[in-house]
């Protein structure tokens, strides 16, 4: 895959293009993404209890009479599981082995599937407490991941 | 209105699954392995009247119709099933469901996947090619898991067991006990991937990790195959005085796309639709004579044991340990072998679910028959733990 598409560029120095997939921002979840090229994690929550959502939505699913509203989350949270891909996951991760994929459980309560990053993987735990970092992929796109908390 | 007993499961086809195939059209391969169901039931393609099938390579849309147009039939009902894994114990309800209602009589369910080692441009398949040159999609999946490299479903299920591990504790060893004991199953069956492919807890241990903890040998390995289903009312099953599987229970459950947002990971779906399948059947747990588990990671046995209610939450290790899960020892599990040996044909790997429950309710196993095999459960599991379908088969209605 990555070999397809790493053609340098006219004139220029080689290109190395991200290969991976990336998100295509929906006009619901672009606030989120225009919020994390920021460096900011932005969740959404409950009007009417304040619970948090991820991911974005149009509509809320605490009930027909509740709206959702943005806020800027603190981006602590805890691993909630964890894997250590040992072998690529797909072909565009072919030189990414160890890849920690994990789903942190954020402060404010929701889900995220993501990556833990600076982290020895064989020492990557359940409950873990980690911070959200944001790795800027290409120009337009930044991915929320996140690094252990260190101390 | 209960579906008990309104429908039976009375002809079964089924492919030896292979690692690849060449040249053949999965639309190819659905019409033979139908045609195999429909002589198997002993009656004429003509008799059915209702189709059930899944989207294929050759009819990503208007699947259902591309196939009944093929088999020349006029179908009164058909129909698409999306349930990932769960699909063909997906079909086999909806067909019991169909029958029941009277929109039909005799409903042909098929389910299978072509694979090539090589695509059309002549270049080799990768190993792992999950996600890649799917064309953009901007679902929430696309958008929030798969730029994470949450693709395929090996990590997902990777996740599970290291918060069941973290929850409840289970040791490598009672996870590899499940593949090992599947394995042996499958060597008594020789239309198992891995017949003759004895393989201990040791080759599983030592088996290189995928995804921590899962190693190799308890990872279902994708290959090509087909698999079918003829379901027909009660009435007609008795008429056709050949043996029957009926379907005494069915409960179906659904909650995520995404393991992310999956309610619990060690609490599954598994228990509401098993839950309502034992229920409209009156079957207890103990009367189960074989549990036909959807095995895609020995992980997936062990939360779906627990949640169908075999034992208590947390207990599954234990439960391993103590029962022989073998078709000839006290708890017969996937006496066909299980996806793990058996193989996975796409859906069709499901569906070998369905078809091993009825053939040894119907007591045609063979090699690896269960001895005094009355009833059966069943469980088709969709995505990560997504998608639950729960069937109990019996063999008098």
């Amino acid at each position: 895959m990555s070999e397809d598409s790493s053609a340098a560029t006219a004139g220029g120095s080689p290109a190395i293009p991200y290969g991976k997939p990336l998100p295509e921002p929906t006009p619901v979840t672009q606030p989120f993404w225009d919020a994390a090229r920021e460096g900011r994690l932005l969740l959404q929550r409950s009007k009417k209890t304040g619970k948090a959502i991820f991911y974005p939505r149009s509509v809320s699913p605490f009930g027909p009479d509740d709206e959702l509203e943005w806020f800027e989350a603190s981006g602590r949270g805890a691993i909630y599981t964890y894997t250590v891909g040992r072998r690529p996951v797909a072909p565009q991760w072919a030189n990414d082995p160890p890849l920690i994929i994990a789903i942190v459980e954020l402060e404010e309560g929701p889900h995220m599937t993501t990556n833990i990053v600076d982290c020895d993987p064989d020492a990557v735990k359940v409950g873990m407490p980690v911070t959200a970092v944001f790795d800027a992929v290409t120009p337009e796109v930044t991915l929320v991941k996140f690094r252990p908390v260190s101390g | 209105m209960s579906l008990r007993g309104k429908a039976a499961i009375v002809g079964i086809g089924e492919f030896k699954p292979t690692r690849y195939t060449e040249g053949a059209t999965t639309l190819g391969m659905l019409v033979e392995v139908g045609r195999q169901a429909v002589a198997d039931a002993g009656l004429e393609m003509q008799e059915v009247d209702g189709l059930i099938t899944e989207n294929f390579a050759e009819a990503p849309f208007m699947a259902p119709s591309t196939v009944v147009e093929y088999l020349g039939i006029r179908a009164k009902f058909a129909e698409l099933v999306d349930l990932g894994g769960a699909t063909g114990a997906g079909m086999a309800a909806r067909a019991a469901m169909a029958i029941a209602s009277g929109l039909c009589e005799t409903v042909l369910c098929v389910t299978g996947t072509r694979r090539e080692a090589r695509s059309p441009s002549g270049q080799r398949r990768s190993a792992s090619s999950g996600y890649a040159g799917r064309r953009v999609d901007r679902s929430p999946y696309a958008e929030f898991e798969a730029p994470y490299g949450a693709i395929g479903a090996n990590y997902g299920y990777a996740m599970i067991a290291n918060r069941y591990r973290h929850e409840y504790g289970v040791t490598p060893e009672q996870l590899a006990k499940i593949a090992v004991a599947q394995r042996y199953n499958a060597c008594h069956n020789p239309g198992a991937m891995f017949f003759g492919q004895p393989i201990t807890i040791e080759d599983v241990l030592n088996s290189p990790v995928i995804v921590d903890p899962l190693h190799m040998l308890e990872i279902v390995m994708p290959c090509a195959g087909a698999a079918a289903l003829v379901v027909t009312s009660a009435k007609k099953a008795r008429r056709l005085r050949r043996p029957a599987a009926y379907v005494l229970g069915l409960g179906e459950q659904t909650t995520h796309r995404s393991i992310t947002y999956a309610p619990s990971l060690t609490h599954t779906a598994i228990a509401a639709a098993a839950g309502k399948a034992f229920d409209m059947a009156g079957v207890r747990r103990k009367d189960i004579d074989v549990a036909s588990i959807y095995d895609c990671y020995t992980i997936t046995v062990l939360l779906s044991i627990e949640d169908a209610g075999f034992c208590k939450k947390g207990q599954g290790g234990r439960f391993v340990d103590d029962h022989n899960l073998q078709f000839d020892g006290d708890f017969p599990l996937n006496p066909h072998g299980g996806q793990l040996s058996f193989g996975q044909a796409g859906t069709a790997g499901g569906m070998s679910h369905v078809t091993e429950a009825a053939r040894q309710v119907m007591g045609r196993a063979r090699g690896r028959q269960v001895k005094k095999c009355r009833f059966a459960f069943v469980n088709g599991n969709g995505g990560i733990m997504s998608e639950q379908v729960s069937l109990i088969l019996g063999r008098e209605p």
